[in-house]
């Protein structure tokens, strides 16, 4: 549909992504010019960055001196084009856009739920407007009424017991990453001349998918309208290609930076931007357009935008992801489907922004690692985590089987082909309490009420391996239909009203979506299986015979230590609950997948599970992700690494997460004391002083 | 035949060259006062394990130890010599590499026929000298440090790969002047491939409080980077007079 080579694509190599369709892999391929070397290229920061940057520290010192929030909107509802121009010093800015008119100021985003946005003002000294309440509550539903509106009372209880949690049925989804890339290399106008004739060409038949992808086709082209007044608003015509570096950077950031105007969602990730932008840096180094220095600038500039994106949330969200992330993640390397690694001198500029701009948690900087990646990168990275502990490694060589070369990471794990792909985030299901449950008939083992399905419960004294699993199987399939159906309302509720118009603008029209389930306290499940199974476990029972406590008499084998006995056990269960999953109907034909991620919120589900049959106690956190329990793991890091390393990814092929943390010097010694010699040179040493 | 073991470690970096897996071996003749592994030292407790058992450990995480190999240390491995030679033995049929961390106390000068078996199978030696004088070695280990020389004489005499370690304990270890008559000894030593200077830390004394034993080192500090470097230093110059000896021996021979 591009008949014409844009001047602005001079010097590019022409392919299908510049004559057929909207294709930015096949830019990249084609385009690409990896790099080898080392990091010795790099520039530190410019005057403008420090100057900036020192501003940026400023402001977020005055934020925590006002307990956490520096200024908030409570009248101006968020949208594409809500706010006028904001700077943080306009003459020094190479990347320019705020998510309101100033920045650190948070925005209003009630769409995901109004009760969440007055929660989170009020807890900061702020009140919403009551106009806009009103508006919200009256006339304008949101996607947490809706949500609640078609709940049942047993999702509503699962969701009280937290047995399922962190549901995004009160505030936004987000794990969709837009192609942001599509803005630097196309200018709106291609993007919205493609939405056309997507819409024009859909099928005529009017059933209710066909009717919503109609509307919402036209709502994406609404939005891409939106996002080119954005650009003018700044002083920017975004409705052509980006002709330069700069342009490409800013285009590209415009994009991002509708879509966090536009949704405050859970994760609000980038993509894999550093290579794609390479090719634009590249292009004017060789012209002399730029030094090395204004390169580095440009993308410390555009990193300081991302370390700024805030959302306005409640402590209670807070609380459950220890902090007030974004997770802006960003995908870096990686390796394309014909063996040639992605790593480009900007790979390394975008790391470079930690010693530039210092260590900070986002932008969540997550290398695609594969054992083909060049070694001076590779050693580039192991120094910068040393430095910084700032670095995510994600495994290119298992996702690239799966979603080629063109994917990027949403949240910490979750891989999806960019532009091509995205997901209903699910949250998880706490495995561990649904052992209790098991257990206990259906009983909740804290609230003590009846929550699932009245089973019949564990009678004897000692827990038997076989009865528990038998009851334990049983009580899954109920949990895995509830939390399918859960979701469902969830998402279908999202895309009614919270429905994200920009990042899917950014997508190809008929997207793969993928159902994004998780699960909670698999390390706790197979330690306490273990324990039931190679030890003896006497259960503790409350005078209303609810069994509330276990002793464990003898030792077991304990995951995170390579041992098969208790390994395979946490694959059963993986395998089992996901297969479990697969029977449900998902929402839009989504294909059903499943991680285990929990990084943060695995402290807040330690809180509501009570003592479980491993001996762990009421309180203490479940491990996060697929980590062993804290401190069970005692053969050391590769047995631990390999007792992870079994879980099967097919069966969790949206994320196994395993946070890993070592101090330097157990990673082996400084030559100070591990010092080679080499006698024949010392020999000659001493001959040469005489 | 079985041997006894303490435990093992999977992610073993600072115990030879690469990531290697390190068998600790239950049950030590030394008691040295700064020991950080007094949970070694009983040759009772600990898990009966065969080679095989251990070497599918190895084996099935492999792909990690690429650049390293297995390491036998303790508590002190050649107190269950027939076991560790027979680990040895089997992991060098898999081409596997072999590393010895020990105090060399059970050396036998007069009867070396086992150890020198136990050397075919093994690639590298570390040797842990504690000190060079032998009656403060008698002091500082309850043993005296002959079987231990004798023993790095015989490692080199086999053209096995030495590296000697050297830790340094305030009061016990750091004159310059002992530093340097160690690195003179060891500058004689033909297959010496590195020296290891190990500065005093006090980690263990959690262990010994465990174990309801008094901590030997109550009053001693932990030992700086610097201090061990000059404490390298010094055992660097001891190593060139010998070989400048030695080279000018050689020349005066000729």
């Amino acid at each position: 549909m591009f008949m014409e080579f844009a001047p602005e694509w001079e010097g590019f190599q022409p392919g299908r992504w510049s004559n057929s369709s909207v294709n930015v892999r096949d830019f990249i391929q084609r385009n690409i010019t990896p790099y080898d070397g080392d990091e010795s290229f790099l520039e530190g920061p410019t005057e403008a960055t420090k100057t900036l940057w020192e501003q940026v520290m400023e402001l977020s010192r005055q934020e925590r001196e006002a307990g956490g929030v520096l200024d908030m909107d409570t009248k101006i509802i968020s949208t594409i084009t809500s706010h006028k121009a904001g700077y943080l010093d306009k003459s020094l800015e190479k990347i320019v856009g705020l998510q309101t008119d100033k920045p650190f100021k948070r925005a209003l985003q009630p769409f995901g739920g109004i009760r969440m946005a007055q929660q989170a003002c009020k807890e900061y000294g702020y009140e919403v407007d009551p106009s806009v309440v009103e508006i919200f509550t009256k006339y304008r539903k949101t996607h947490n009424q809706g949500v609640f509106d078609a709940y049942t009372p047993e999702m509503r209880l699962a969701r009280k017991s937290a047995i399922l949690t962190g549901l995004p049925d009160a505030y936004g989804r987000g794990r969709i990453i837009g192609d942001y890339r599509r803005v630097a290399l196309y200018g709106i106008d291609k993007l919205i001349a493609d939405k056309e004739h997507q819409k024009a060409t859909h099928f005529v038949r009017m059933t209710s998918p066909n009717i919503q992808l109609r509307e919402e086709l036209s709502e994406q082209i609404r939005a891409l309208g939106d996002l080119k007044e954005l650009g003018r608003i700044y002083g920017c015509d975004i409705s052509r290609p980006a002709k330069n570096a700069q342009e490409a950077v800013q285009w590209l950031y415009f994009g991002y930076l509708a879509a966090v105007k536009e949704q405050n969602g859970a994760a609000m990730s980038l993509g894999r931007t550093s290579t794609f932008l390479d090719i634009y840096i590249q292009r004017d180094l060789e012209r002399g357009l730029i030094t090395e220095s204004e390169a580095q600038e440009l993308i410390d500039h555009f990193i300081m935008k991302l370390r700024m994106v805030k959302f306005a949330r409640t402590p209670e969200y807070n609380a459950l992801f220890s902090g007030d992330p974004t997770w802006v993640t960003e995908s870096i390397g990686g390796v394309s489907v014909d063996g040639q690694h992605m790593v480009t001198k900007n790979s390394f500029r975008y790391l470079n922004t930690l010693n530039n701009l210092g260590t900070a948690p986002e932008p969540n900087m997550t290398v695609l690692w594969s054992t083909r990646l060049p070694q001076a990168f590779k050693r580039f990275c192991a120094a910068m985590s040393i430095k910084t502990s700032s670095i995510q490694y994600e495994n290119d060589d298992m996702m690239r089987v799966i979603h080629g070369d063109d994917y990027a990471i949403a949240c910490c794990v979750s891989s999806m082909v960019v532009g091509k792909e995205m997901q209903f985030f699910g949250a998880r299901a706490n495995l561990a309490k649904c052992l209790l449950y098991a257990i206990n008939g259906g009983v909740d083992e804290v609230m003590k009420v009846q929550v699932g399905p009245k089973y019949r419960p564990v009678t004897g004294q000692y827990l038997d391996f076989d009865d528990v699993m038998d009851k334990y199987d049983q009580m899954m399939e109920w949990l895995a239909e509830l939390y399918v159906n859960t979701l469902n309302i969830i998402h279908y509720m999202h895309d009614k009203y919270c429905y994200e118009k920009v990042q899917m603008a950014l997508h190809d029209r008929d997207v793969k979506r993928y159902f994004a389930t998780g699960i909670a306290g698999l390390s706790v499940v197979a330690d306490s299986l273990s324990a039931i199974k190679y030890a003896k476990v006497r259960c503790i029972r409350d005078e209303n015979d609810i069994v509330v406590d276990y002793a464990v008499e003898g030792d077991f084998p304990k995951y995170g230590n390579d041992d098969d006995r208790v390994d395979s056990i946490a694959v059963d269960i993986v395998k089992r609950f996901m297969d479990k999953i697969r029977k449900h109907h998902t929402y839009r034909q989504s294909v059903p997948t499943m991680s285990i991620l929990t990084i943060t919120s695995n402290v807040v589900y330690g809180k509501k599970t009570g003592n479980t049959p491993d001996g762990r106690k009421h309180g203490v956190p479940l491990a996060p992700g697929a980590n062993p329990m804290h401190g069970r793991d005692t053969h050391g890091a590769v047995a631990s690494l390999s007792s992870i390393a079994k879980l099967p990814f097919r069966h969790a092929q949206d994320g196994i997460s395993n946070t890993f943390s070592i101090i330097p010097d157990a990673l082996g010694k400084t030559t100070v004391f591990s010092g080679e010699l080499d006698l024949d040179a010392l020999r000659e040493e001493t001959e040469d002083a005489q | 035949m079985l041997g006894n073991i303490h435990s093992t470690e999977s992610f073993g970096t600072v115990d030879g060259p690469g990531i290697r897996f390190v068998v600790f071996f239950q049950g030590c003749p030394m008691r040295c006062l700064y020991c950080h592994n007094p949970d070694t030292w009983s040759a009772e407790g600990g898990t009966k394990m065969s080679a095989a058992e251990l070497l599918a450990m190895y084996t099935r995480n492999q792909v990690f130890y690429k650049d390293g190999g297995i390491t036998a240390t303790g508590g002190e491995p050649m107190l269950q010599l027939p076991f560790l030679t027979e680990l040895f033995e089997a992991a060098k049929k898999q081409g596997i590499h072999t590393c010895l961390d020990t105090s060399g106390i059970c050396f036998d000068p007069e009867h070396p026929e086992q150890t020198d078996r136990l050397l075919a199978a093994t690639d590298l030696v570390m040797l842990d000298i504690k000190q060079i004088d032998d009656s403060l070695h008698r002091k500082l280990t309850g043993h005296s440090n002959r079987r231990i020389l004798a023993f790095a004489d015989r490692i080199s005499s086999k053209s096995v790969s030495l590296w000697i370690r050297h830790v340094i304990v305030p009061g016990w270890t750091d004159t310059p002047e002992e530093q340097e008559a160690l690195g003179f000894r060891i500058g004689g030593l033909k297959t010496l491939k590195a020296l290891d200077v190990l500065p005093y830390h006090n980690m263990g004394r959690s262990k010994y409080e465990a174990m309801g034993i008094p901590y030997p080192l109550a009053d001693a500090q932990p030992v700086s980077q610097d201090e061990a470097m000059k404490a390298k230093a010094a055992i660097l110059r001891g190593i060139r007079r010998r070989l400048h000896e030695s080279s000018a021996g050689y020349a005066e021979g000729r």
